[in-house]
């Protein structure tokens, strides 16, 4: 049940002490599921003290249900680990894909796994009980964080403005008090944020215009359009008119394709790693992608990207792992682009395997060091194994975001599994072109043409030019071929960062910030698979390099674990790397990988790891305002 | 009246019934909320009576389920946390090891004494609660020295 938009909770008394001020977090609307009575009414108590706004449920599926129908009704999601009806972590990772709200986990259960699996599967955050309210006074960080990898778009830039301003949890919820204030001062920030890109600054005065949803095919007729004027010629305009698309935007595209951009990029220079990575991953883990591998190459680009590791070092584990000199890729990616890509791979979530770029260049094929046999194996026959994992994962984690629902999630489609090479497909191929890979993978801009498809095997008809994540089964599938038949794509091979192009689902809590570098970054890390991280790493490790500070950023966002789990069942791996380094650089990424792929996020999040100014964000972060443009 | 519910409180404290959670909880409370506390603690008694007898009839079943017992025992734990009570906790936590190790008897005795520990400790916080009440608004939380 949404509470009317007031700003302030049941008591009055002022939200953190401001009066006139921004009254946040004030006003923060907190879903808190337990099937303990007791602690339900204690937190419950507890969190109005803090002024938020709370609702109460004592059962996983009722929550679930509640989430659903108000879609933007909720910033924040606090749940038990332990309950009847359902896992709390299958909560944690249903509400990390459809909703893609930082989720918080609690439990008396302080054992190190469990918190483990917290993390894992995504989760912003996890208290031991007894819950005191002094760990409840500051939840609230994890939704401007969230927010604010979304929106980042250069890593420099930061949206040091946004941490002051929360944004709602959704651009387009209603207006509550806060959330005009709130959204008044995202709003702001965006417009400084964006105002790099120049072009056109949106009115940020004006509430959030609707948010465009790249959709598969939207993000495939851009993709078209753009590899039809050449990537570095493209304008927006051109692109608006090619792509003759009622009620977009001229800005819609421009912030579109500045995210596009900085996802190539990125491709570019992960790409190479990825290939390593996803060697060492893939190899050296099964289909269960343990934890422990990905941790491994986590830690690696984790070290990585945090520290900037040098990406030589992640490479050289990787290709060590992978037994494959990496080669930075793609020859064709300028280097932006490669590390855009890198940056994007690991966080996509695809993770798995990174995409070989279908066709053409070899170069990082993430998976290429990486048998590929043993991709397919993993895929085929393992990978089923690891799809099904990352499903599992995916769907245990949280259910991608709607989009990306046929990615590696649960995804019904045939291929489970597919779905996840698919998104590695996507990556990897859709490099340059990046729309394609429909696999719910954001795929990183198709820039990393060498980006091998790894996942050749599955060859599904990925879209080509849809933005990972195809929801659809088939795109999941076509995850797959477009990593295979596009030319390499940036190693997006991984996961591809969520783009949600696809935005099959609603896309509510979209902002689609959020797909831009949590999906990236996020989606590798939710998965254990270790195939994903494999790939990731290699994106990864190229990122890193260039992309470093963007990781950061990213990576906040990225980690969603829970989106990458979905994201990519192979994706995981590559997450998981990309998790790694951005724990590392960055506290975890609260969002939980925005399986809601949308591409505008993925873009931005490509953006902003280039420090690219995005275009135009309007959106506040949803990037577009068209909501679901039909295509 | 007041000083002897302070007092009183003091000794739960003392004795171990109660913990800083508890103390928690009375910070929570306010003239908004004046009977928080009770409430909750009514709501626990309550629902621990629930979670008792399903260990109960679990026991008496005589086939042990150390995992369903322990599933159990792993909520009622966590509801006792979360109003500090400190000595049912401690039973919770040494029932939850003996179903770890298969220890059936060890089971028993733990749940023995855990319901001993439960049914104290409900006891003294009616008696707190009710004097507390007829000493009308006392200060709240203050933490035990």
């Amino acid at each position: 049940m949404l509470n009317p938009g007031q700003g302030r909770g049941p008591d009055s008394g002022v939200a953190g002490g401001s009066s006139n001020s921004d009254p946040f977090p004030a006003g923060l609307r907190v879903l808190v599921v337990d099937d303990d009575p007791t602690c339900l009414m204690i937190l419950e108590r507890m969190l109005r003290t803090c002024l938020y706004r709370v609702t109460k449920c004592n059962r996983a599926e009722i929550a679930l249900s509640l989430l659903r129908k108000n879609k933007n009704g909720f910033d924040i999601v606090i749940s038990d680990v332990h309950m009847p009806d359902m896992d709390g972590f299958k909560l944690l990772e249903h509400v990390g894909l459809e909703m893609d709200l930082p989720v918080i986990m609690m439990s008396a259960d302080d054992s190190k796994s469990v918190v483990l699996k917290g993390v894992t599967h995504g989760a912003v955050d996890y208290l031991i009980k007894p819950v005191r309210i002094e760990a409840l006074k500051n939840i609230w960080q994890h939704v401007v964080r969230k927010k604010r990898n979304e929106w980042n778009v250069s890593e420099h830039s930061g949206s040091v403005e946004e941490t002051g301003q929360r944004e709602d949890g959704d651009n387009n919820s209603s207006s509550a008090n806060n959330e005009g204030s709130w959204r008044s001062s995202r709003k702001r920030k965006e417009e400084e944020v964006d105002e790099q890109g120049g072009d056109d600054k949106e009115d940020t005065s004006s509430l959030k215009k609707p948010r465009v949803v790249w959709s598969v095919e939207l993000h495939q007729q851009f993709v078209a359009a753009v590899n039809q004027l050449g990537v570095d010629k493209a304008v927006p305009k051109k692109i608006l008119e090619m792509m003759n698309v009622p009620g977009l935007t001229r800005e819609n595209v421009a912030s579109h394709l500045q995210k596009y951009r900085i996802y190539l990029r990125r491709l570019g220079g992960v790409s190479q790693h990825q290939g390593n990575m996803n060697h060492s991953f893939m190899t050296g883990q099964d289909p269960s992608f343990g934890p422990l591998s990905t941790l491994n190459g986590f830690d690696l680009q984790a070290l990585a990207a945090a520290g900037q590791l040098p990406a030589q070092s992640l490479a050289q584990l990787q290709a060590a792992g992978l037994a494959r000199p990496p080669s930075l890729s793609k020859p064709g990616m300028s280097v932006d682009q490669r590390s855009i890509f890198s940056f994007e791979n690991p966080k996509i979530r695809h993770g798995q395997m990174m995409n070989s770029g279908g066709g053409g260049n070899k170069q990082m094929n993430l998976l290429h060091g990486v048998p590929m046999g043993m991709e397919p194996r993993q895929f085929a026959g393992g990978g089923q194994m690891r799809v099904q994992q990352q499903q599992q994962q995916l769907s245990g984690g949280r259910a991608v975001g709607q989009n990306v629902q046929s990615s590696g999630m649960m995804m019904p489609v045939g291929g489970g599994p597919s779905m996840l090479q698919q998104q590695q497909v996507m990556l990897s191929s859709s490099v340059p072109r990046r729309s394609e890979t429909s696999s719910g993978s954001r795929v990183l801009p198709a820039a990393a043409t060498t980006q091998s498809v790894v996942f050749n095997n599955f060859s599904s008809e990925l879209p080509r030019n849809s933005f990972p994540l195809a929801n659809a089964p088939g795109i999941s599938v076509s995850y797959q071929e477009e990593v295979n038949s596009s030319d390499a794509k940036g190693g997006a091979g991984f996961g591809n960062p969520s783009y949600d192009i696809f935005n099959d689902y609603p896309q509510q809590y979209n902002n689609n910030n959020d797909w831009d570098l949590q999906n990236i970054g996020m989606v590798f890390n939710s998965h254990q698979d270790t195939t994903a991280s494999a790939a990731f790493s290699s994106s990864s490790s190229t990122q890193r390099t260039r992309a470093e500070h963007v990781q950061n950023h990213h990576q906040q966002q990225q980690f969603p674990s829970q989106s990458l789990n979905h994201m990519n069942g192979g994706g995981s791996v590559r997450v998981k790397s990309e998790r790694v380094a951005e724990t590392v650089t960055c506290p975890p990424a609260t969002t939980l990988f925005q399986e809601q792929y949308n591409q505008e996020d993925l873009m931005s999040a490509l953006l902003k790891q280039e420090g690219l100014p995005l275009v135009d964000n309007e959106f506040d972060f949803d990037g577009y305002s068209l909501d679901n443009i039909p295509v | 009246m007041q000083r002897q519910v302070a007092l009183i409180k003091q000794s739960l404290f003392d004795q171990g019934y109660l913990d800083e959670q508890f103390v928690e909880l009375e910070e929570l409370q306010d003239d908004a909320n004046p009977n928080f506390v009770e409430e909750v603690a009514t709501l626990y008694f309550k629902d621990s009576a629930r979670l008792i007898s399903n260990i109960e009839q679990a026991l008496e079943r005589g086939s042990f389920d150390f995992n369903r017992l322990d599933n159990y025992m792993h909520q009622f734990k966590g509801s006792s946390t979360s109003i500090g009570a400190s000595k049912v906790k401690t039973e919770c936590t040494m029932f939850r090891e003996y179903c770890r190790v298969g220890n059936a008897e060890g089971c028993l005795r733990t749940f023995k004494q855990l319901k001993k520990e439960h049914a104290t400790l409900r006891k003294k916080l009616e008696q707190y609660f009710q004097l507390a009440r007829q000493a009308g608004p006392k200060e709240t939380a203050r933490r035990p020295k």
